[in-house]
């Protein structure tokens, strides 16, 4: 097969270094607020008709959702095999707690509404608590530790050996990325709430939750770029660089040192992206505190886009590095699929992405419109 | 067996993989049985049919939730336990496993909530197509999962990247329509079919028993059965198209399924019973059938079917050959450009057999420095224990036909017999709904186990593929995964029963409440009204 050839390497590299950006955007502005909802469920709803409305808002939807946190964990797979095999097995608990919680969600979703009594439905709603709250907490948590470098080292044959534990894990700083990542998606889920519940006791206590999150998060956010400029050393490529060599992380040199943050003087535009992500949160408060709806989900998205493109951006070119070993850091140009394996995976995407956004969209469209209790009393597939 | 991270992290993965195994085929063959459902109604406008669905529907949601949740797990346990496995086949594997969620995944969840949630916000016509996309996408979803397992059985499409350390592709296209991923793809929709068929007939039988919901129940029965046939004939063609790929593909696998030792004349002899000695390498008390497994393996009856002890001398010489190039490859990796043609030669003629010189280092630090005996021993480790697989395949096979009989009767009854089935053959299509489980799992079983020692046949040993992980860790996850996973299990046991109990009756009021809402709009359609189709 030649006609790989039609786009160089290092283009293929940096395409699917952006579309891993796509997909964790995809994954967290729509998987996200379900998340966010599940975590403000108990909070927000007492009753259980209300808990139902609140349920419903995501019902029809989250299973769609969550197909692109599926499909984020393939396409690590199919274009960086090494982040996929050193990132899983070093960030095992946590991997498995996070499997644990989007487990139980779907399980929770499905089977709550199949039996009449309160124990049962309580139970699974705290289920739904867990099964958001968890995982928006430990993607914040691994963000974090991405940054502060991970302790891996690769041998010869390009084993990867993790030296850590799990609760090295909860260093303070990841602690703090993921209060960040919680506190954001539940604003996002509060936003959400607002504009597809009919029920006013619900909406007004999303909104306080939503605002207060909101803060948090813009604050926890400033507090942790001041730390990655004073607190924490950022990690670089020494020496040339071949952006179009064989995917082997120890044929390069990195050196630690320096802040992440050298990057806003190298590429000043970037900033943009924490820009986009303080104003888009800070939108997205006020719009919940004047009773905007779709406004504050819309710039709740921004937000959120913003936060996420900062620290891929910041770190550019390294995707996972190693504190113990910096040569074995995974960068861009070191840790990608073969120029066919991308070039293939890119003709799927661009043949099939199109065509998910239009359904998705499309059945959005269909299911337009405010989730109250009358609906629920008539329709017997609502959860 | 002495239980280390390879151990542990096989046996979590078989658990699984098999736990998440005893609700796809349901989905697979549900959702088509559904679509079809649904289809009748739109075509006919009968209610009853709509009812069908919807109460078959209400028992596919809840499996197939679980069918998600636990297959979850599967996309990240490569990572988590099989660290060295993703890393060296990922250029080639990961690939199908990211297709299936963009074209497969994607549409049969996002499609699953809109058909659940959209009885009164779509059209019949919308609804019917949406109950199909979803068996569409729950299909071709299988499709590339069977690609990307394929790839292990028969790694074609791809080679050995010495600065990379790790497989690359070298053709998508061999990829995807290997020959083992088609015919098991087939195969594997096929049993998925046959099992919703078994299920609907034998739930349908039970209502009969019971005297409860007649009408849906005979219909339920006239799809299933029908459809099941055909299901099961197809099983059964296709299966033998697997073993006839294995006999070029996977030789070792079909000798120890036969638990055949020595090489027979052409054609061979069949195996009917017997048991197998791993030790003495001979199957006791064989019962043979002449000529039959030449004719079914090779379809000639010329071409011999080499048996295990064969096998293994031919894995002898791949070993010493994997050495050779190991010991290549160690010059490539330090000498990098400068690397001299001729080795680069010896690599390119060896480097097919460096996953055999990788068997070696279960006795020696450096494949390079083993002893005739380690050698020997190697080869010998290419014979997967055989008296588990002879058994599964036999059960497996046993099953298969007689599920072509049970669908063959009730079709035969059903149709030219009025409908008057016997309560013992009710009975019977009661007990008999968990076997097509039991022959999945079989299935499961002889092709994975049979693959062992390789994670990827020839190129990559099992023991070599896991996580740097603690004993402790990965014994925790497992039993995290055997707690969680029985408990789910029961719960979702225990409300499918709850709603096969309950059956459809439910479904008749909410058709009234809905027909009654929606008069003025079905009035418009046809100018006649929704009850003046033909009644029930």
């Amino acid at each position: 097969m030649i006609l790989h050839q039609l786009i160089d390497f290092e283009l293929l590299r940096l395409i699917w270094w952006l579309l891993l950006g796509v997909l964790l955007i995809g994954f967290a502005l729509t998987d996200g607020f379900d998340l966010g909802v599940g975590t403000l469920l108990p909070f927000v709803a007492k009753t259980d008709s209300e808990r139902r409305v609140v349920i419903n808002t995501v019902g029809p939807v989250w299973e769609g959702n969550q197909v692109w946190f599926i499909l984020g964990g393939g396409a690590i797979f199919a274009a960086w095999p090494p982040l996929y095999a050193v990132s899983f097995s070093g960030f095992y608990m946590a991997m498995f707690l996070i499997l644990a919680a989007l487990i139980l969600r779907p399980v929770g979703f499905k089977y709550r509404s199949k039996r009449d009594s309160y124990a049962w439905r309580n139970g699974w709603d705290w289920a739904l608590f867990v099964g958001g709250a968890v995982p928006a907490l430990l993607f914040g948590v691994a963000v974090g530790n991405v940054l502060l470098g991970v302790p891996f080292r690769l041998n010869e044959n390009l084993f990867s050996l993790y030296e850590g534990t799990f609760f090295q894990l909860l260093h303070p700083f990841a602690l703090l990325a993921g209060v960040v990542s919680l506190a954001m998606l539940i604003a996002h889920g509060a936003a959400w709430l607002t504009v597809k519940a009919d029920a006013p006791a619900v909406v007004n206590r999303a909104r306080r939750f939503g605002i207060t999150a909101g803060l948090v998060a813009m604050g926890g956010y400033a507090l942790a770029g001041l730390w990655l400029a004073f607190g924490i050393d950022g990690f670089a490529l020494v020496g040339p660089v071949a952006t179009d060599g064989p995917s082997n992380p120890l044929l390069s040199e990195v050196a630690r040192g320096g802040s992440w943050l050298a990057a806003y003087s190298e590429r000043p535009w970037i900033v943009i992206a924490p820009l986009m992500g303080f104003v888009g949160i800070g939108l997205a408060v006020r719009g919940l505190a004047r009773g905007g709806e779709v406004s504050a989900l819309l710039w709740s998205k921004m937000g959120i886009t913003g936060v996420i493109s900062s620290v891929g951006l910041t770190m550019f070119p390294f995707i996972l590095p190693s504190s113990i070993d910096p040569r074995s850091s995974l960068t861009v140009w070191d840790a990608s699929s073969s120029h066919l394996t991308l070039f293939v995976m890119l003709v799927s995407t661009v043949i099939f992405m199109p065509l998910i956004l239009i359904y998705t969209a499309w059945v959005y469209k269909v299911l337009w419109g405010k989730v109250g209790e009358d609906e629920l009393n008539s329709n017997k597939n609502a959860y | 067996m002495e239980f280390g991270i390879v151990e542990l992290s096989r046996l979590q993965f078989a658990l699984t993989a098999m736990f998440h195994f005893l609700f796809v085929p349901l989905t697979l063959g549900l959702s088509v049985l559904i679509a079809i459902m649904e289809t009748v109604y739109v075509m006919t406008g009968r209610l009853i049919w709509r009812q069908m669905t919807k109460f078959w529907g209400t028992l596919f949601g809840i499996n197939f939730v679980l069918g998600v949740a636990t297959g979850i797990t599967m996309e990240f346990q490569f990572g988590m336990n099989w660290s060295y496995y993703s890393h060296y086949v990922g250029d080639v594997f990961g690939a199908p496993l990211a297709i299936e969620g963009l074209m497969a995944f994607f549409l049969e969840a996002t499609f699953v909530g809109l058909w659940f949630f959209g009885w009164d916000k779509l059209s019949k016509v919308a609804h019917m197509f949406v109950g199909w996309l979803v068996a569409i996408g729950s299909n071709f979803s299988a499709l590339w999962i069977l690609i990307a397992n394929g790839w292990m059985q028969n790694p074609v499409g791809a080679q050995f990247n010495p600065m990379t350390m790790r497989m690359e592709m070298t053709s998508f296209f061999e990829v995807m329509f290997n020959e083992v991923a088609q015919a098991k793809f087939v195969h594997t929709v096929s049993a998925g079919y046959v099992t919703a068929a078994i299920f609907v007939l034998g739930v349908s039988a039970w209502f009969l028993l019971r005297d409860r919901h007649v009408d849906l129940a005979r219909r339920s029965i006239a799809v299933a059965c029908s459809f099941g046939l055909a299901a099961a004939l197809s099983v059964v063609v296709l299966g033998d198209e697997s073993g006839y790929s294995a006999t070029h593909t996977q030789r070792m696998k079909l000798a120890a399924m036969e638990g055949m030792w020595e090489t027979e004349p052409a054609p061979a002899a069949f195996t009917v019973i017997g048991l197998p000695d791993q030790a003495a390498r001979e199957t006791h008390y064989a019962l043979h059938v002449p000529h039959v497994m030449g004719l079914i393996a090779t379809r000639s009856l010329t071409r011999e079917i080499p048996g295990i002890n064969d096998l293994v001398i031919e894995s002898e010489e791949r070993v010493r050959s994997g050495i050779i190039a190991y010991d290549a490859l160690m010059t490539i990796r330090t000498e990098r450009e400068d690397t001299p043609q001729t080795v680069l030669d010896t690599f390119e003629e060896h480097g097919n057999d460096l996953g055999y010189s990788f068997l070696l280092l279960r006795y020696v630090e450096d494949p390079r420095e083993a002893s005739e005996e380690q050698i020997l021993m190697a080869a010998n480790d290419t014979v997967p224990m055989v008296w588990p697989l002879f058994w599964a395949f036999r059960i497996m096979v046993g099953l298969g036909f007689a599920f072509i009989g049970v669908m063959a009767y009730f079709f035969v009854v059903t149709n030219f017999m009025g409908g008057r089935y016997p309560r013992w053959a009710l009975r019977a299509a009661v007990a008999i709904i968990p076997t097509p489980w039991i022959a999945a799992e079989m299935g499961w079983f002889v092709a994975e186990y049979g693959r062992q020692p390789w994670t990827a046949d020839g190129i990559l040993p099992t023991a070599m593929s896991v996580s740097h992980l603690s004993i402790t860790s990965v014994a925790l996850t497992l039993a995290g995964f055997v707690i969680f996973y029985t408990i789910l299990f029961v719960v979702e046991v225990a409300l499918l029963l709850k709603y096969i109990r309950k059956g459809p009756e439910q479904d008749v009021e909410e058709t009234e409440i809905w027909m009654a809402r929606h008069e003025h709009r079905l009035r418009t359609h046809d100018g006649k009204g929704p009850f003046a189709s033909p009644a029930e």
